[in-house]
Formats: structure tokens, sequence, C-alpha cells
């Protein structure tokens, strides 16, 4: 096992070296460049700026000399945030993020398959009908919707009563600031893994060794929980991959939305200002979760299905 | 001699988009202890879902209508709980794909000790005990090691014993064993039918083989009911079915199953398809394929009768071309 670990791990490095080369020439391609302002610096201030950060080197040299800082682990001074590195700002920022979502995650499971597998069970009831309406409804309306509503219920409608939540601010990690944005970035995956748990039970429910454990005259909670459930839950585990991606886009548009000085806010203004190397640092650290998670999903196939586990 | 499992005017329907589909029709049959009851006929005739509607394993579009009694308990009457308590315990089952039916993620030993916790209530450790002595049973080499494999571990045909031996853990009074060696290659079928009659031998128990190869049917069992369309068209006992078939049914399977001892230069086939239970002919199902049939068999259904033989069938036709 942990040789497949680290052969895994070492593979990873090679991806993410495409990642890190995609997204520095990328960058480079939009226009303007992280001085650039409403009126104009004078020319001459401009070219200090831009030689003191190196960027009037040729391209390629830039290039070279990050991945050789990259390697030192150095991410480079932020462009905007003059007094701060950028490993500093992820330092800061990254906490929050991965509080946020990992919190959103757990919530998602947590409603989202009981849910779908109420679902399956009661197959094509009343309360089949609601649950996938609103699973529907939750994955079509996007979560910038969602999140300026959710504010509005319960920080303008509901400010009065005991439901009342702030709707921006981190406030050092208070329990009442993280609801709504954890809420809102679990939404659209609660919906998801209802959809994918409902789907995949009903499945599960069809095949001949569900139809061999009701012959033996097990209760059918025993024939759900201990013969159907693990092998319904390989769909999930595959989608959590990608919703690693999807929860790390959210987390842009809610930290955004709920003024949350997560690591998604710092990339969204760092890539309005050109900030480079902040942009650079929150894509490399992205591409690192995601890999990361991917292997993590792979190791929970190898404990849901044995044939895995073996080859 | 009174059945353990008696079959009674059994009718079973699906719910589909196209309306209504009838798979098994009036079908009455029974099995006594000690007895091997085989059931042919060809695919979608009926045969699964018969011993379906018996276990209450119906799809949820299934009804069934009749009465199936094992030892006096209604079983299609049985709610779900009281089911519960019977299936493994004193009827049991074995499917016709080892491959897809056993549990992937669970281990041998668990999927047949589990019969025992549920319906005894043994310890874990006497589940396993028990476990292993099965596996000695079904002939399963190096059972102990086996204990902790998963399915996909073992071969097919290892795969059926397996299935063979969760059906015999609670030693059951009825077996149903639906096409046991379908899936499985020529040697291991042979293997696996040996397995089966020593079973049959050993244990007492009423064994009804669903099959549709009538060689298999001639090795292991003592009774034989033909199916055709979701109807009986002839029952009776072994010998006499393959000596003298009394269904132009019966008789053209037997034609076209190869025999080891003669050498036939091509295997003859009963013309035509099965009919679409959809709509199924008028008089006789099995009228269109019939090289005897004449005006009655198109108007009239014929009834499961006695022969003078001994014997039943479902046929106007008396030997003697009439009409
Ligand atoms: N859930 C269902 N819905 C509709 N029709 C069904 C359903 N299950 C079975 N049937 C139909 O019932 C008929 C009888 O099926 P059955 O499984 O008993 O056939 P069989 O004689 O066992 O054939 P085989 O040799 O292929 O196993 C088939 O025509 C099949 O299409
Ligand atoms: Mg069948």
């Amino acid at each position: 096992m942990w040789a497949y670990f680290s052969r895994r791990l070492f593979i990873a490095i090679p991806t993410l070296w495409v990642v890190i080369t995609a997204a520095f020439f990328l960058m480079r391609l939009a226009p303007g460049g992280p001085f650039d302002q409403e009126a104009p610096l004078p020319p001459e201030i401009m070219a200090n700026l831009k030689a003191a950060y190196g960027l009037d080197q040729p391209l390629w040299w830039q290039y070279v000399n990050y991945l050789g800082n990259l390697l030192q682990g150095d991410f480079g001074p932020s462009f905007k945030y003059k007094d701060f590195s950028v490993t500093e700002l992820i330092g800061q920022g990254f906490p929050i993020s991965i509080q946020n979502g990992a919190a959103a995650l757990f919530l998602a499971l947590l409603v989202g398959i009981p849910l779908g597998a109420m679902a399956a069970l009661k197959q094509n009831s009343g309360a089949d009908h609601a649950a996938m309406t609103v699973a529907m409804t939750g994955i079509v309306i996007p979560n910038f919707v969602v999140g300026p509503l959710l504010a509005l219920i319960f920080g303008i409608w509901l400010r009065e009563t005991i439901f009342a939540l702030p709707v921006a601010g981190w406030n050092n990690g208070a329990l009442p600031n993280r609801i709504l944005p954890v809420i809102c970035l679990a939404l659209p995956f609660i919906a998801y893994i209802a959809r994918i748990t409902r789907a995949s039970l009903i499945e599960t429910l069809r095949t001949n060794y569900v139809r061999t454990a009701r012959a033996k005259g097990l209760p059918f909670r025993i024939v759900v929980l201990r013969h159907a459930f693990k092998s319904a839950m390989i769909p999930v585990v595959t989608y959590l991959g990608p919703a690693t991606v999807f929860l790390l886009t959210g987390s842009m548009v809610i930290e955004t939305i709920f003024g949350l000085p997560g690591i998604g806010r710092y990339f969204v203004q760092g890539a309005l200002n050109r900030d480079y190397t902040l942009v650079m640092g929150v894509t490399i650290l992205a591409a690192s979760l995601v890999i990361l998670l991917n292997l993590f999903v792979d190791l929970a196939y190898a404990w849901l299905d044995p044939k895995v586990r073996y080859e | 001699m009174t059945s353990v499992l008696a079959i009674d005017n059994l009718s079973v329907s699906f719910a589909t988009p196209d309306g209504d589909v009838e798979a098994v029709t009036d079908v009455s049959l029974s099995v006594e202890a000690g007895e091997c009851l085989g059931l042919v006929g060809e695919s979608g005739s009926g045969k699964s879902q018969t011993f379906m509607a018996a276990m209450g394993l119906l799809a949820e579009n299934g009804t069934a209508n009749g009465h199936i009694s094992l030892d006096g308990l209604d079983l299609l009457s049985a709610d779900e709980k009281k089911l519960n308590t019977v299936r493994g315990e004193r009827i049991a089952m074995i499917f016709q794909d080892p491959m897809t039916s056993l549990t992937p993620h669970m281990k041998i030993g668990r999927q047949l000790s589990e019969v025992l916790i549920e319906h005894q209530g043994v310890d874990k450790e006497t589940g396993r005990r028990r476990a292993l002595e099965m596996l000695d049973r079904v002939h399963i080499p190096e059972a102990e090691r086996r204990l902790d494999m998963y399915p996909h571990e073992l071969s097919g045909g290892l795969r059926q014993r397996v299935m063979i031996a969760i059906a015999l853990m609670c030693e059951p009074e009825v077996i149903i064993a639906d096409e046991p060696t379908t899936a499985l290659d020529v040697t291991v079928q042979a293997q696996i039918l040996d397995l089966l009659m020593e079973v049959k031998a050993n244990l007492g128990a009423a064994i009804v083989l669903i099959t549709h190869d009538l060689g298999v049917v001639a090795g292991l069992a003592d009774r034989v009911a033909v199916m055709y369309a979701g109807r009986i068209v002839e029952q009776g006992s072994v010998a006499d079915t393959f000596a003298s078939p009394v269904h132009p049914y019966t008789q053209g399977l037997l034609d076209c199953t190869p025999s080891l001892d003669v050498e036939t230069e091509a295997l003859e086939t009963i013309s035509g398809q099965p009919p679409n239970l959809q709509s199924l002919p008028t008089g006789c199902s099995f009228h269109p394929r019939c090289p005897h049939v004449f005006d009655r068999c198109q108007t009239e259904r014929p009834l499961l009768e006695r022969t003078p033989s001994g014997q039943s069938k479902a046929c106007f036709y008396n030997g003697a071309e009439a009409g």
C-alpha cells in the first residue's frame, strides 16, 4: 500500500510541473500588469518597479527563476500586498478556506447520503420526488444567487429574531460567522451527493448479490447496510475528486460574497490585480490539494472494493 | 406422501409500460422430502419466476396469485418479516450466476456464517466453525484459507460451491437450484451436478432443479415438469418422460438434446420461436410450432390431464392424426 502511495505521489510531480508552467505563461498572456492603475505611473517609476520585481527580465528567465525559488519553498513576494510574501498570505488565508471547505464537504456527506438513501428506499414516493426536486434546484441555482439570498433572509428579514446570523466577516472564526458561508458552499454538494447516492443505491439494490442476501432471510435493514451500502458508496467517493475542484472554485465566490479573508478571495483579487506571484501560489496550492484528494479517493476505493486492493 | 412445497394455481404477472405481462399462468407443482423435481422449458417460459414467487423475491412490478404452501405455511400471504424467518432457514435458493451472486466486499466466511447467526443466533465463532465445515462438505479445497477470501479471488466453480454451501447452512427442507450450472465450464458443470446429487442423497431435502438442459434432469431428477409460455404442459416421472414423452413440445426438446450414445448427424431443433407473452396464440400456445396441430388446437386450450400411463399432459393429440 505504501509503495503504491509513494509511487502515486511521485507521479504527481510532473503533473504539478505542467500545471505550474501552464499557469505561469497563461497568466502573462492576459493584458495589463500588476502595476497598472487608473492614473498611469510615470514611466521611470514603472521601470524601477518592474526592475525591482524582476519583470524587466526575459520571460523564460523569469520562469526559470520562479521555478528555482519554488524548489526552495519560496513563492516570492506579493505584488499588491507589498509587505507580505505569498507564503504569508497563504498561511493566513488557507486555514480559513480549508476549514470552511472541510466543514462544507462534511455537511454535504452528512446530509446528502442519508437524503439520497432515503429517496432510494422510498423510490417514487412523495418524499423521493420532494427530495430530488430540492436537490435539482440546489444544483441549478448558482451559489452567487444563493449566497445573497441567504444573506437577505438571515441578515435582514430575520434580523430581529434568534435566527439572525452575521452575513459578512470572519470575526476570528466565530461559529455564527461560519454558518451561512458553509451552508451556501455545501448546498450544491448536498444535492449532487444525494442524487448520486440515490441512483447508485437503487442500482445496487437490483444486483444479484442483494437478491442472494434477501434469499438468506436477512432483515431488509441488514441487507441494505451490510450488503448494498458499501458498493453504493463507490460513485459517491468517485465524485469527491471533482467535488474538491468545485469546492475550490465555490469558495472563491463564497469568500467574496461573505467577505471572508480566505485563500479564494486572495485568488480573485490576485487575478484582478495581476498579482502574478499570488495567483501562482494559490494555483499551485489548489492543484496540490486536488492531486492529494484524488489520492485519498483511490485509498477509499481500496477500502470499498477488495478487488482494487489486490491489483 | 405429503409435499413439503406445494404450489397451487400460481399466476405471476408483471406490470409493464405496455400493459400487464403474465409470465406464469395457473401453475401447480409439488415436491416431497427427498425428491428432486426437474423443471424444464425454453428461456422465458416462467421457470424462475414461479420460484421467485415462492421466495418472495419477485421484482417490484410483479404480483403473484394462488397459493404456495411450505409445510402448511402460505408463502404468498406471508409478510416480509414472516418470510424472513423461513428464507435461508427452511427454503433456500441457488442462483444461476455465481459470478455476481456473492457480495463483492464481504469475506466468504461471513457470507456463510451470517445465515446461521441470523436464523439460529449462534455466536461468531460457532458461525465461522460451521462455515468451515460446510465449505469442507461442498469439497472446497483449502477451506480454512477461503474463509478470509473475497469472492473475486475464487473461480466460478468455487463460487457456485460457496452458493450451494450458503443454501445448505441451515439444512433447509427445500432447495431451489435455478440453472446452477449454466454459467460454468462443462467440466465444472459435471462437478457441481455431482455435488447436488450428493446433497440430495445425504440431506433428504426436497430439491427443485430448474434448467433448460434435459440431460441434467435425466441425471438428477425423479420427476420432471415441462413449462411452455408460462404453463405446465407435461409432468411425469423422469423414466416415463424420457422413454415416452406425451407432449409434442417435450418430444421436440428431447430431439434437440444431444445424446451421448447415439451419433446424430445434425441436431434437430423445434422450429419457430417461443411466443411473445403479450400476444399469446389462441388455443394451445404451442400450436404454431406443433407438428401435430389440428383445428381444435387453434381455438381451445388443452388442460393438464392424466394420461393412462400415469403422466400428465396439456395436449389434444392422441398419437393418431385426428381432424
Ligand atoms: N420484472 C419483470 N417485468 C416484466 N417482465 C418480467 C419481469 N421479470 C420477468 N419477466 C418476464 O417473465 C418471463 C418469464 O421469466 P423467467 O425468468 O421465469 O424465465 P425462465 O423460464 O426462468 O427463463 P431463463 O431460462 O431465461 O431463465 C420472461 O418473459 C420475462 O421477460
Ligand atoms: Mg430463469
